[in-house]
């Protein structure tokens, strides 16, 4: 496979947390805003191409009997990093996301995606690996956090949007909001990869 | 704290603030082992015993090794070291001495480690400033939440077999949504502790 394909994959193909479904606790908890969920996002893809970056380097000098704690030390050392960075530099978003921050060390995306594919290709492939299913993630983020953010407090990036007087349908912003947001909006894609499938059968018969 | 405080601060731990339902903390292994009723109380002593265990350590690591030696910024890496250590122990150790417990839990036990409740229980007993008995307490509630919450759901998601159901939402979707509904109904405990 290509480069460019190792990097598409992750937006389509096997975007997190909808087609890959790992992941939720940060995507349930963090989408109350757009502006949230993209930052969460946006920690995340870093440390998961560092990390891919690092795992793909070391992975001949790793033995495999104890990989896993190796990767979970590796993440772990990369989530310090983005924690202190976003305390210096994103306070309000550092306080925002709260305990969420120091819980990349658990996404399992990122532990997946060492194990999967870091584990066993090239750095360069790991890092076009890491790029997309971050940027994957950070847009489903974003995207389901413009949803519930549009909905439950009626703004987008907190700009009002709605007129005024609007009663905003506060149930989307609250925790049960985010279960069922995500949920619809799987089988949303459920639908829409049935619909391709479905097309691209009729098209080669 | 008094008697009074303590039960206040458990019932809201389980019911209130249910750490999988309001708190959104171990979300994939309640996804991942609720098909079965068998597979989900397995999880939850899992989650129980380890949980717990884990408070307990990562309070005495936070301050009678970070705090003293001042390096409180190696806090996510020692914990989750100090948690992947833990539960490779109780599995060696539970192998050996409690064999039937082990066939029971086996399986679910590797998989803790990255159980997002677990590291999140810990973090929050250091940045809410529980003491140890607190901390005791705050971990054994959370985990009795989070098997109430999955035992529960488990039972729900087990009579999805019996129904009909549109094709794009089979599976994890309608999970998603069903668990929406629960975490409602858990919502509804709120006006139990006071203004919250």
């Amino acid at each position: 496979m290509s480069i460019a394909k190792e990097f598409t994959k992750g937006l389509w193909e096997i975007i997190p947390p909808f087609r890959l479904v790992l992941g939720l606790c940060p995507t349930l908890a963090v989408t109350t805003s757009a502006e949230n969920g993209m930052g969460m996002g946006l920690a995340t893809t870093f440390v998961l191409v560092c990390s891919n970056l690092l795992v793909s380097l070391l992975r001949k000098i790793i033995p495999s009997k104890v990989r896993i704690a190796a990767y979970v030390v590796i993440i772990a050392s990369f989530v310090v990093i983005v924690e202190l960075m976003m305390q210096a530099y994103t306070f309000p978003l550092y306080q925002a996301l709260g305990i969420f921050i120091p819980l990349i060390v658990v996404n399992c995306i990122i532990l997946g995606r060492a194990e999967a594919f870091a584990g066993k290709n090239g750095p360069v492939a790991s890092i076009a690996d890491g790029l997309g299913v971050g940027l994957g993630f950070t847009i489903s983020l974003a995207v389901l956090g413009a949803f519930r953010e549009i909905l439950g407090s009626g703004t987008l990036w907190g700009q009002g949007l709605f007129w005024e007087g609007f009663e905003p349908f506060t149930f989307m912003v609250r925790a049960p909001g985010a279960f069922v947001a995500l949920g619809l909006f799987l089988a949303a894609i459920n639908l829409i990869s049935a619909k391709l499938e479905d097309r691209k059968r009729r098209a080669q018969s | 704290m008094s008697f009074g405080d303590y039960m206040l601060f458990i019932v809201s731990a389980i019911l209130v603030n249910n750490i999988l339902l309001a708190k959104f903390l171990g979300n994939c292994p309640f996804l991942g082992v609720s098909k079965r009723m068998d597979t989900a109380t397995g999880m939850s002593m899992a989650v129980i015993f380890v949980m717990v265990m884990a408070g307990m350590i990562t309070w005495l690591v936070q301050y009678y090794i970070l705090v003293p030696l001042n390096i409180e910024y190696l806090q996510t890496i020692a914990f989750i070291l100090v948690i992947a250590a833990l539960v490779q122990l109780v599995e060696i150790v539970m192998a050996k001495s409690l064999p039937a417990l082990y066939r029971a839990l086996g399986i679910f036990l590797p998989l803790i480690t990255t159980n997002c409740a677990v590291l999140g229980v810990a973090i929050i007993n250091i940045n809410e400033e529980y003491d140890f008995v607190d901390t005791l307490v705050f971990s054994l509630a959370s985990a009795l939440g989070y098997s109430l919450a999955l035992i529960l759901f488990a039972g729900i998601r087990e009579r999805f077999m019996l129904i009909k159901m549109p094709k794009a939402f089979q599976g994890t979707s309608i999970g998603l949504v069903v668990a929406g509904f629960l975490a409602l109904a858990f919502s509804g405990f709120a006006g139990l502790v006071g203004g919250h």
